[in-house]
């Protein structure tokens, strides 16, 4: 069988794939930091609510 | 923006060079007085979306750098202090810098409307354009007083964080902007009178290459003589208590005798051998009454912020009997 082989990547390939986990944690990042912002003004929201309430 | 500086990368950029895009420098003296301004407010936000709220701001900050630095990389390219910034280094290009601010502004201002209100994420927009808009791409080159009109983006950060808090803004966080306002120019012209030939090569309208050494001399003091009182106007407001008092008045004195010195001093004429040095704080003898000032400028800002700050961040607060209650 043929075997084909990949040059190996250059320094430019390899800082460029260092960029490329650098932005995907940026914006993993970025999700949970509104995952966590909407939970918490959620939670606030409800024990506004809570007090609001007619009993 | 069109790539006119594209130069060969001399190494392939990481992100370290995305981090300088963001000078962080500027940006964690924006921490700072954000956090202080978050501090003093009379609302205290749950502590996730306070840590959300700062960060907002310091990433609104670093997008406002990395697009000035996209903007100004053929002056950056002349300067012996800015030469080095990835732009003009060659690591990142005009439209990489350029694309990475405005990603960067849409977050942090998307953030902040989350994390806070529509008022504190409209001043920092606001701030973002005033600084890369108004400030880098017209005043900078147009006019001697370009830092202190584009000064105000800033002293903004504590108004933000105050109205991310609060949802309002007032007397006091209005009275932290003037504070850093009026601390802009007397710091910026200190630096540039031993510097001056680095901006004249550059073609940027410092005061003292339009006006000359003297007339920079003069509007330090002005500006000087009316930051060492102004500075003290949060402990008449009840914002500051005692130990903000009197680290305000002690500093705001040693400001002004630093400016005395410098008027009185030859400090800008023929300043030559200064602006071959690429470090900030090398300058020749007729020099040293701005080198003093600059540096100091930079402890003042520190003392009178960190003062609030251990204040009500610390349980320092002591009312004077000039102010109410914080």
């Amino acid at each position: 069988m043929n075997e084909r082989r990949d040059p190996p990547p250059t320094d430019e390939q390899r800082a460029r794939g260092r960029r490329n986990v650098a932005i995907a944690l940026t914006l993993a990042a970025f999700v949970l930091l509104v995952f966590v912002i909407t939970l918490v003004r959620l939670k606030e929201q409800v024990a506004v609510d809570m007090m609001t309430l007619p009993t | 923006m069109t790539d006119t500086l594209a130069t060969p990368r001399a190494r392939p950029s990481d992100w370290r060079d995305y981090f300088a895009l963001m000078k962080p420098r500027v940006m964690s003296l924006v921490v700072f007085t954000a956090w202080t301004g978050l501090a003093a407010a009379p609302a205290a936000p749950n502590p996730l979306l306070a840590a959300a709220v700062i960060l907002a701001i310091a990433v609104g900050a670093g997008a406002a750098g990395a697009l000035n630095m996209a903007y100004d990389a053929d002056i950056d390219a002349v300067m012996r202090r800015t030469c080095a910034r990835p732009v003009p280094a060659g690591l990142v290009s005009r439209d990489e810098a350029a694309t990475f601010g405005l990603v960067m502004s849409l977050f942090s201002v998307m953030t902040l409307g989350l994390a806070a209100n529509a008022l504190a994420a409209g001043l920092l927009a606001f701030t973002i354009f005033f600084y890369a808009v108004v400030y880098s791409m017209w005043l900078k080159r147009a006019t001697p007083h370009n830092i202190v009109v584009g000064g105000l983006a800033g002293a903004l950060p504590p108004a933000i964080a105050w109205a991310a808090a609060t949802g309002t803004l007032g007397l006091d966080p209005l009275l932290l902007v003037l504070i850093i306002f009026m601390w802009t120019p007397p710091h910026f012209w200190a630096l540039a009178l031993y510097k001056a030939p680095d901006y004249e090569k550059a073609g940027v309208p410092m005061l003292p290459n339009v006006k000359g050494a003297k007339a920079t001399r003069t509007q330090i003091l002005i500006y000087s003589a009316i930051l060492a009182p102004l500075g003290v106007a949060p402990a008449v407001t009840g914002l500051g208590g005692w130990l903000y008092a009197a680290t305000s008045a002690g500093a705001g004195g040693v400001f002004l005798l630093l400016a005395l010195r410098v008027a009185r001093s030859r400090a800008g004429e023929a300043g030559e051998t200064a602006a071959d040095a690429a470090d900030l704080y090398e300058v020749r003898k007729g020099d040293k009454a701005a080198r003093d000032l600059f540096a100091f400028s930079i402890l003042y800002l520190f003392l009178v912020f960190a003062a609030l700050l251990a204040e009500h961040g610390f349980g320092l607060y002591a009312a004077t009997p000039f102010g109410g209650g914080a």
